[in-house]
């Protein structure tokens, strides 16, 4: 302790920042990206949703390299099929990756198939092997595959359906449809929302009446039997991708009001705003005030919940391909994969016929455990 | 008075609501090319059966399906006079079951009331799943009990209800003895309703009721929670422990009570999910509701069929929000009095 000529106090100790808090606090003026992928990171459940999210949709151009068979080809001496497990070991020595050959024989007694492993014969899997032909990413035509049954067995990782087509192979080439009808009506709803609620808020008055009578009537109607009318009205005749395209379409329809509806409320609160006046004085067409002061004020939290109602569309395209009433074979979805179990008794029999429910419950709870994440990255006023 | 005035004026707005919703159910219905009877007739005519022709021919000009749209909206709701004067939806004539060759309301008379039962069973039992659970992740929240909800809850709203169904059922059969497909013995099928009757369809419900009603309990359940938990935040919540008052009383008495509206709001968007639920899980389980009916009916373009159980649909969830808005202004003065402020 020294005292200063006037009289003051000091502490002779060299000045010591405290650097932890500074430390802290140091990049909180960075770019809200990197701010929002910072809270992110830190929802671990939501972290890891996103990078199998990520994985799956990037698998997607790829699934016709990584499953051994094509989705609608048929193996007519294995109808139902068990899962054939690959193994590494035979007899106490490494021969690599291999199956046992199975033979399918009809039980007259049971009158149901019966599979005989032939326990002798231990069949190598093949890899980059040349099988049947299929479009990489949908044009390039090949017939390489990642691995692919040995010469004289099979290889169904998860089992073979009614017709003797590989399970495992069809759950791939059906994420390319149930994966991305998803994407595609959120698409569509996203606009008439942001449209629509815009229109809403902005202008109000008697579009505004209108547009919340629409959005209430539309809320009050159950959605499945509206979907089941509208896909009903889909000519039976239209190729498999026109259907595709227009039950997503169908799926979007019926969900926008929710997203118009968070749009007008938050339109209605930021439109007394200063910043919009401004740009309303120095004479801003309507569309440039929505487009370029007002949307992107709240655009990332829309896409937080876009991502949280996906799932809702992709177990309607399951559920209406399920009933019979949405994509229909030869085009492969989970729900139409899952069409085939139907019955109790196939699955009590032939369980694995039922196993396309895994990636249904698995991509979903993605689903959600990202979009939750996402929405409490970017909301500002977490506690 | 108030109350009174607000009811009447509900009750208005919803059958404007219900005429918008029947021109809705009235186009898609039509969207597909041609109708029943002229696919019919087209039929008979490439496989030369003329003697059927003549009379699916009649049935057109009976129930005026040659005249332009319009017109049949009004005949079909009963606007306009029809080919035997007034005989729509509003004097009570349901149509004409091209497909069944049955009348309307013969078909579906009996499936009406077991598909208002199955849905109130399944609201009932949202309600008394999601009140003590939710109530009890918000009291004990970041426990195990609230882990294990939450992680059930997830579960609950990504299976597909039409799986769920079958597993249920599969299992129920198999350890419970719970009884597969129908919502009754079939040898109650047709009778008067007796108590035995009763106890099989009480024991025939329990499985769709437990799957149509667990992903909306599921997301009831959240939304009690979060709204609790903000409650439970608050400084009154802290004043009332500082005092002393037992902690469940506290929570009974101030925060649950608050955190309430929402749970009664609620109704107005779950009963929606929930007769969509039931239409799907009657398909998969075979209960005699309108579900299945209004699968043949929209698959074989049964025109006066779907679009009946469609209206009746649309009806049943519009009556379910107009109650949950009655119910809402009976316990918030607000709303009665004020009107909903956006």
């Amino acid at each position: 302790m020294s005292t200063l000529p006037d009289g003051r106090y000091v502490d002779d100790r060299p000045y010591e920042r405290d650097l932890g808090e500074e430390a802290r606090n140091a990049d909180l003026d960075v770019s809200n990206t990197r701010l929002v992928w910072r809270r992110f990171r830190e929802h671990k459940l939501g972290l890891v949703s996103a990078l199998f999210l990520l994985f799956s949709y990037l698998m997607l151009p790829f699934a016709g390299f990584i499953s051994p068979y094509t989705a609608n080809e048929r193996a007519p001496d294995h109808l139902y099929g068990a899962p054939q497990g690959i193994h590494l070991f035979h007899e106490g020595s490494l021969i690599g990756p291999y199956v046992y050959p199975i033979t399918a024989e009809v039980n007259l007694e049971t009158f149901s198939w019966e599979y005989i492993r032939d326990y002798d014969n231990p069949a190598k899997l093949e890899f980059f092997c040349e099988a049947s032909y299929y479009k990489l990413a949908g044009f390039i035509k090949t017939n390489r595959h990642l691995f692919c049954a040995p010469e004289g067995a099979t290889v169904f990782l998860l089992g073979a359906d009614r017709l003797g087509r590989d399970v495992f192979s069809r759950i791939l080439y059906g994420a390319q449809l149930s994966l991305t009808v998803g994407l595609v009506g959120i698409t569509v709803s996203f606009f008439i929302g942001i449209i629509l609620g815009s229109i809403a808020g902005y202008f109000g008055g008697f579009l505004d009446w209108i547009i919340n009578r629409v959005i209430e009537i539309l809320r009050s109607l159950p959605e499945l039997p509206l979907w089941l009318a509208l896909s009903a009205a889909v000519p039976s005749h239209w190729s498999p991708v026109a259907v595709f395209f227009i039950i997503s379409i169908i799926l979007g329809i019926l969900d926008w009001p929710g997203l118009a509806r968070a749009v007008r409320s938050k339109f209605l609160s930021l439109r007394e705003e200063e910043f919009v006046r401004a740009a309303e004085m120095m004479g801003a067409k309507p569309s440039r005030v929505i487009g370029k002061h007002l949307l992107p004020n709240f655009l990332s939290h829309l896409i937080a919940s876009a991502t949280l109602s996906i799932p809702a569309m992709i177990l309607g395209e399951t559920a209406l391909s399920f009933l019979g009433l949405g994509l229909r074979a030869p085009a492969v979805s989970w729900g139409v994969m899952l069409n085939d179990a139907q019955n109790l008794a196939s699955i009590e029999i032939y369980p694995w016929t039922a196993i396309p429910m895994l990636p249904i419950v698995i991509i979903v709870l993605a689903f959600n455990f990202f979009g939750d994440g996402l929405r409490d990255a970017l909301d500002p006023n977490r506690s | 008075m108030a109350m009174l005035r607000f009811a009447v004026f509900r009750l208005f707005t919803m059958l404007a609501t219900l005429v918008v919703v029947s021109v809705l159910i009235f186009i898609i219905i039509n969207l597909p090319p041609g109708d029943y009877l002229s696919n019919q007739i087209n039929e008979l005519r490439a496989t030369g059966q003329s003697s059927g022709v003549a009379k699916a021919e009649f049935l057109r000009q009976e129930y005026a399906l040659d005249r332009p749209l319009w017109e049949q909206y009004l005949i079909w709701m009963g606007f306009a006079p029809g080919p035997h004067g007034f005989s729509g939806l509003l004097q009570g004539e349901f149509g004409w079951s091209f497909e069944f060759d049955r009348p309307v309301a013969e078909l579906v008379g009996g499936a009406l009331w077991l598909t208002v039962l199955v849905n109130l069973a399944a609201i009932l039992f949202v309600y008394m799943v999601a009140l003590p659970l939710g109530v009890i992740a918000a009291a004990r929240a970041k426990t195990w009990i609230d882990y294990t909800s939450a992680f059930v809850g997830y579960l609950g709203l990504a299976t597909p209800n039409f799986l769920l169904a079958l597993i249920l059922f599969y299992y129920g059969n198999r350890y419970l003895n719970l009884p597969i497909g129908g919502l009754m013995d079939p040898k109650f099928e047709g009778e008067p309703m007796s108590f035995e009757k009763m106890k099989s369809v009480l024991v025939h419900l329990i499985i769709p009721t437990f799957v149509i009603g667990t992903s909306g309990a599921a997301a009831m359940m959240q939304r009690l929670r979060a709204n609790l938990l903000d409650e439970l935040g608050k400084p009154y919540v802290e004043t009332a422990r500082a005092k002393g008052m037992s902690e469940s009383r506290m929570l009974v008495k101030y925060p649950l009570r608050v955190a309430f509206n929402p749970f009664v709001a609620d109704i107005g968007t779950l009963l929606p999910a929930m007769v969509s639920g039931s239409v799907l899980v009657s398909v998969v389980l075979g209960l005699q509701t309108i579900g299945p009916v209004l699968l043949t009916a929209l698959k074989s373009q049964d025109l006066f069929l779907s679009a009946f159980v469609l209206m009746f649909v649309a009806l049943l969830t519009l009556i379910g929000t107009l109650i949950s808005d009655l119910l809402l202004a009976l316990l918030d003065p607000r709303i009665r009095f004020g009107g909903r402020s956006s």
